[in-house]
């Protein structure tokens, strides 16, 4: 008796078919969605030579605005890393009553369209607007068409990402970690120092990466609270706009492309960081 | 240190896991917590440990009332079933963690902190592992390391949560084994929680025997092995074959069968269970026997030093299961085959009264 028996090919089989239609799908795609526009602009930006282009990028209004826009961005990332690890922390540790609509409040900023994010922010916090009323009054802290208005607007719309990034760690954190701190005579903020954030700590960098991220391309809800008064509260975003409305597009790409260029270094650093993290702790990406 | 628990109840919404518990556990033993899972052991456990609060009662460690005190500052060393190591430490960090956490007052220096370390990670005979990270040990050395982490604390009392549950079976009893000749060197007061008659027998000094929420027995193995309190030590250690009868003149009856029993603190007509163990029952061939039940041979399993029969009841036992075990000899000598109808006396019954109609 013989039992029909395939000769192996000389290509390896994979236990997981369909590698070359996603790879080849996820190149396609990710070239016309992501490269193909990103390549325009470095194109459009090489019609001038270096010397226009340094001249172009240096101008002390551009300047002004890159340092607001990566700072706040910055900044405002590294406050909703610390108010939505706290709010992460209520909402997956505690039950508490109408927890189910702080948890759909969250994503707020997500569905809101930005401009209404902005006009909203922008009444709230203007010299007659409820809060406004209350810093520029009572305390003598001005916020709206102030770079600190530019803040509150930037932490707005971040915070989301990094809530939704914790959320599922903290789920699975084993409780049993804390408590074996616990046993072995640990404080509740040495359990949490030595034993939780370390456990979040790639997350949490995924959610300030992100958070980072959004910031930095954010106009909509900014340009309204900001003011945009020239060399206090001009966003990177919206000196681009205004070139493009004056036509001039290869002056537009060229602030786009020290824009991409910063925000690519930002993402690798924390990228790096994640990893080193990861590697620390014995753990492979 | 002395352990004990008085009149401890705990119940999760309608669940009651604890039912007015008391337990006394004497300096230096080593007590297993035995019973089926639900039975409350876990939550015996953690409430010694300080884990979880007890509704009403009270622990008292070394004759002090410790039922307010946390479990920071009860001196207990826990050892989890999954081991719940830092898994972004390394082995020596896990160890050295209970000594790094104390009071700035009261912390040894890192030197005296790595010498108790090592010799720590020596005893449970894993030093070389030191610079490793969790994820890259097997799981019974995980849990070895677990174990120097608890004894890093010099805790008082030592309590683990079904530590050999996720091993697999052999290094489950390489570990058991271990863990014995651990508590010999170090006679520290420990309890685990087990739902594995086999590791019970084997590695305590006392048995607390569990059920739903209360304790049924408590004792020696080899006393809750050879003189069981209630129905259910009886079938909770070991295999066993259990008959509904009645008290009769001279035996038992089982349906309309008569199976024979001397010495019963019974009166005549009382409904009883009766036990016997595998090696208690005998199987007669003789097809003009009367006395016994009548049985069907199943399969005849013969490997190891003895030999197992499956028998499928027939007659008044119909749709019950019995197991026999016999010698090698024995089995030869009778020749079964499956299929084959034959009687079971037992050489030995264990009565229980039946208290409600069941």
């Amino acid at each position: 008796m013989s039992l029909p028996v395939s000769i192996p090919s000389s290509r390896a089989r994979s236990v997981l078919p369909g590698f070359n239609l996603t790879l080849g799908y996820t190149l396609v795609y990710l070239s016309l969605i992501v490269l193909l526009p990103v390549a325009a602009v470095f194109l459009r930006t090489a019609d001038l030579s270096f010397a226009e282009f340094l001249a172009v990028i240096s101008k002390p209004a551009l300047v002004a605005s890159y340092k607001l826009s990566f700072g706040a961005s910055l900044l405002a990332a590294s406050i909703n890393a610390v108010f939505g690890l706290l709010l992460a922390w209520a909402l997956v540790r505690y039950s508490f009553p109408g927890k189910k609509i702080v948890d759909a409040l969250v994503d707020l900023p997500f569905a809101l369209p930005t401009a209404v994010a902005g006009i909203s922010l922008a009444t709230l916090y203007s010299k007659n607007g409820w809060l406004g009323a209350f810093f520029e009054g009572v305390l003598g802290i001005k916020i709206a068409f102030t770079p600190l208005g530019v803040l509150v607007a930037l932490v707005f719309i971040g915070l989301p990402f990094v809530v939704r990034t914790l959320q599922p760690i903290l789920e699975d954190l084993e409780t049993e970690l804390e408590e074996a701190a616990a046993s072995l005579g640990a404080s509740r903020w040495q359990t949490f120092v030595h034993v939780v954030l370390p456990v979040l700590t790639p997350a949490l960098l995924t959610g300030f990466a992100l958070a980072f991220a959004r910031a930095v391309g954010e106009y909509g809800s900014v340009i309204f609270i900001a003011g945009n008064i020239p060399l206090v509260s001009e966003i990177t975003p919206l000196l681009i706009i205004t070139r493009l409305e004056q036509y001039d597009y290869t002056g537009a790409t060229a602030i786009a492309v020290v824009m991409l260029v910063f925000s690519f270094v930002m993402l690798l650093l924390i990228n790096g960081l994640q990893s080193w993290s990861a590697r620390r702790t014995g753990r492979t990406l | 240190m002395s352990i004990q628990v008085s009149n401890i109840s705990k119940r999760f919404g309608n669940f009651v896991a604890l039912d007015k518990v008391s337990l006394d556990f004497p300096s230096g033993e080593l007590v297993a917590l035995l019973g089926p899972s639900g039975c409350g052991k876990t939550t015996l456990l953690r409430i010694i440990a300080g884990l979880e609060q007890a509704d009403s009662g009270s622990v008292i460690l070394e004759g002090e009332d410790a039922s307010s005190t946390h479990v920071r500052e009860r001196q207990v060393g826990f050892v989890f079933q999954h081991y719940a190591l830092f898994k972004h430490m390394t082995v020596f960090e896990n160890v050295a963690f209970g000594l790094r956490m104390k009071p700035r007052g009261q912390r040894p220096s890192d030197s005296v902190i790595a010498d108790k370390v090592h010799q720590l990670l020596n005893l449970v005979q894993l030093d070389w592992l030191a610079d490793r990270f969790p994820a890259q040990l097997s799981g019974g050395q995980r849990q070895r390391i677990a174990l120097a982490r608890a004894l890093a604390v010099e805790p008082r009392v030592l309590l683990l949560d079904e530590p050999f549950g996720a091993l697999d079976a052999k290094v489950r009893k390489e570990l058991r084994r271990w863990l014995r000749k651990l508590h010999d060197e170090l006679h520290i007061t420990s309890i685990f929680v087990t739902h594995d008659q086999e590791e019970a027998l084997e590695v305590a000094d006392r048995i607390v025997l569990m059920d739903h929420g209360h304790v049924e027995q408590v004792g020696t193995p080899e006393q809750v092995y050879n003189q069981p309190a209630t129905p259910f030590v009886y079938g909770f250690l070991g295999s066993v074959n259990l008959f509904h009868g009645r008290v009769d003149e001279g035996g038992l009856k089982v349906g309309d069968a008569t199976v024979p029993h001397q010495q019963s603190n019974f009166a005549n007509g009382a409904e009883v269970f009766a036990f016997a163990r595998p090696h208690e029952l005998d199987i007669v061939t003789d097809p003009a026997a009367t006395k016994g039940l009548g049985a069907k041979v199943v399969r005849v399993l013969s490997f190891g030093v003895s030999s197992k029969v499956e028998l499928d009841g027939s007659g008044s036992a119909t749709g019950q299961h019995f197991e026999v075990e016999l010698s090698q000899q024995e089995v030869q000598k009778l020749a079964l085959q499956p299929g084959q109808l034959v009687r079971l006396l037992p050489s030995r019954l264990k009565l229980f009264e039946r208290t409600h109609a069941g």
